[in-house]
């Protein structure tokens, strides 16, 4: 039997308001399989966003969610998760919003290690306000404030995530959605601050405006530029030009926040030796 | 036995305010001349099992604020001008998704960085018009350390009972002056929890008017979930742009306030039953007003104090009433004007309203204020 995403699903909440061939429809979907892998509690898992078409994704889930502002998710969800550590602690978004407005929450929540699981999905674009460039978009290319091409140098998520201290970090992309519900069982089983990076596609906003004239030419691409980490270490450098890596990038054993503030507690408790 | 007195600053009685309120959760981002209320906070919370954090800016930390308030946890961070400036567009998501929680703002010198240390009372208008969209607010402006500390108490009992962000805006005299302070016991002031659901999980709706205008909320991970946006949402928690829902759902929001304006409002009459000269005055303007009004009294000239404990909602009714009695009204406060704005606004040309208006950092002292009484004829 075909896997029933319905039980994940809020009643009556479906159309989604996601476009056609957007990959964002697949990230949910791969994290229904996660959830599901996992059999986390509804109650006790809280799915939290931040704005833009990615950050519509908890509306659609029969959890615990939060749509909060632009960009501030990660501060949103850190509240949650300090004031009540045994919830699960999902986040999601797109790459503007966790990137541009976001930044500094996200840097700061890598940095405290914190045990949530963040998954941003990066179409290298503003999606909803109508394809503005963000912080991912690759230079040269073009948006609706880059008519001439792209100056900016575009953001490495899963680099960025890494330096800021986040103790997993993962990459996958829609086109590979089998492994995109694995990815996230291992982020949520890690215990710490957990980054998955989906590489998805806008075809509005983004595909239309560039050399992409549908969205399998879309998805070609994802799967043409997608190495897996382990095949990587068998290629050259030359090989690997404009090659993207996929799969765990990074995983690290690390004091988690929540479990360093008990110590806090037990301290000021005067319990601590 | 005797109660427990203590010497303390204003900003740490505000603290120990929200501790004795319940408070188990806080969140901030360390600004002159408020940071004492974070680090008394930092010291006293994990002693009961409560949660600290200093995030990375004002922004974060009201979000953690909101995050921390709807897992049940009673929610307080302190701030100041460009602090509350930063968590304006959260303030108003709280405002809107109606969570609980509670806002220390010491009013300094300027805007932005202004005058760091020195005191104002310029952010009232940030408190009622900072965020964008219209919005309920609850704003207390106290006079003293042991005001500081019931107010803030009485801060945390707003915002669970109307599911609303509170403010309490100490100027910056009030939250560094050192003054004693006899703390109650625990039971001897009020204190109010949320309601929570009474229905079972799937019957829940976070906004079920049926419950009147102040419906129950739940906490995440009590066994209830539901949906939180800050977009306009249907009685579910789900975005519509359905123009009756939205209409009903922002009137609603504002009317839980402004319909029960007589239960937040808190003022003070000093000698105002023969007034002919009215100070209306907030926060430590008051205090030299307080004395201002004793000195024209023996002087023969019949003044009065009317001191707002709440600054929003304003108690325009009651200024109307003593304005058809009275030759004039005088507003002191640090700031250019924003005060004698709201009286003159309230009370329909009935009076003129003196100003005196200082924004140099010095207190404003009750000689000036006397001056400004007998200016008026
Ligand atoms: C403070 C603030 N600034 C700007 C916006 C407008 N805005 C809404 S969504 C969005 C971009 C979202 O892009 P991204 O996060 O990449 O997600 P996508 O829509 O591409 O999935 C912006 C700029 C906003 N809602 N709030
Ligand atoms: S605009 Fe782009 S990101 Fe938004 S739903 Fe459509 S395809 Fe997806």
């Amino acid at each position: 039997m075909s896997f029933d995403y319905d039980k994940w699903i809020r009643p009556g909440k479906l159309p989604h308001i996601w476009c056609p061939g957007c990959g964002h429809g697949i990230v949910m979907k791969g994290l229904i399989r996660a959830l599901d892998t996992l059999q986390l509690k509804k109650e006790e898992t809280a799915i939290v966003s931040g704005i833009g078409c990615a950050s519509r994704l908890p509306g659609y889930m029969d959890c615990c969610t939060l749509h909060t502002a632009h960009g501030r998710a990660a501060a949103f969800a850190t509240g949650v998760k300090m004031a009540k550590p045994e919830m699960n602690v999902i986040l999601c978004g797109g790459d503007g919003d966790g990137t541009a407005i976001g930044g500094n929450h996200f840097i700061h929540a890598c940095r405290r290690n914190i045990d949530m699981t963040y998954i941003i999905m990066n179409n290298m674009i503003y999606g909803m306000t109508g394809g503005q460039f963000s912080p991912c978009t690759p230079t040269g290319d073009k948006a609706s404030t880059t008519p001439y091409g792209n100056p900016d140098p575009g953001f490495d998520i899963a680099k960025l995530a890494i330096g800021a201290g986040a103790s997993f970090v993962a990459r996958g992309t829609a086109f590979h959605a089998n492994q995109i519900d694995k990815l996230i069982v291992e982020a949520i089983q890690h215990k710490g601050f957990s980054v998955v990076e989906i590489l998805d596609d806008c075809p509005t906003t983004y595909g239309r405006r560039n050399k992409y004239k549908s969205v399998i030419e879309m998805m070609n691409r994802l799967k043409d530029v997608a190495v897996p980490v382990k095949a990587a270490e068998k290629m050259d450098p030359e090989q690997l030009k404009g090659k993207i890596l996929t799969g765990v990038l990074h995983k690290q054993d690390k004091p988690e926040y929540c479990e360093q503030y008990a110590k806090v507690i037990e301290r000021a408790k005067g319990t601590a030796r | 036995m005797a109660k427990k007195v203590a010497f303390m600053q204003g900003n740490e009685a505000a603290a120990h305010g929200a501790l004795y309120a319940g408070c188990t959760f806080f969140a901030g981002y360390p600004i002159t001349p408020s940071t004492e209320v974070a680090e008394v906070m930092s010291a006293e919370l994990p002693k009961i099992g409560g949660k600290f954090i200093q995030m990375e800016d004002e922004i974060g930390a009201m979000a953690a604020l909101i995050g921390g308030a709807l897992t049940g946890a009673k929610a307080l961070t302190s701030t100041s001008g460009p602090g509350l400036s930063l968590k304006q567009e959260n303030i108003g998501y709280a405002c809107i998704t109606e969570v609980p929680c509670v806002i220390v703002n010491v009013m300094r010198g300027g805007p932005s960085t202004g005058m760091p240390t020195g005191p104002s009372q310029s952010d009232i208008m940030c408190a009622k018009w900072g965020t964008h969209g219209d919005h309920p607010a609850i704003c207390l402006v106290p006079a003293s350390v042991q005001e500081l500390f019931e107010e803030t108490v009485r801060a945390f009992n707003l915002a669970e009972k109307y599911r609303t962000p509170v403010m309490i805006m100490p100027d910056e005299i009030v939250a560094h002056m050192r003054e004693r302070i006899v703390f109650p016991e625990p039971g001897e002031l009020e204190v109010i929890d949320r309601a929570k659901p009474t229905v079972t999980p799937d019957k829940y709706k976070p906004y079920d008017t049926s419950f009147g205008d102040v419906p129950p909320l739940a906490a995440f991970g009590s066994g209830y979930k539901f949906h939180v946006t800050g977009l306009n949402k249907m009685a579910d928690g789900f975005p519509t742009t359905k123009a009756e829902y939205v209409q009903a759902e922002e009137e609603r929001q504002v009317r839980k306030v402004e319909a029960n304006a007589a239960d937040i409002m808190k003022w003070e009459e000093y000698l105002i039953d023969d007034a002919e000269v009215v100070v209306v005055a907030f926060g430590s303007t008051s205090r030299s007003a307080r004395f201002a009004v004793d000195e024209a009294r023996k002087a023969g000239i019949k003044a009065g104090l009317f001191r707002l404990i709440t600054f929003w909602p304003f108690p325009e009714q009651r200024l109307l009433e003593i304005s058809k009695k009275v030759k004039g009204f005088i507003s002191p406060e640090m700031n250019l004007g924003m005060c004698a704005g709201v009286i003159k606004g309230c009370i329909e040309g009935n009076a003129p309203v003196l100003g005196i208006f200082r924004v140099d950092g010095e207190p404003i002292n009750p000689g000036q204020i006397l001056d400004k009484i007998k200016e008026v004829k």
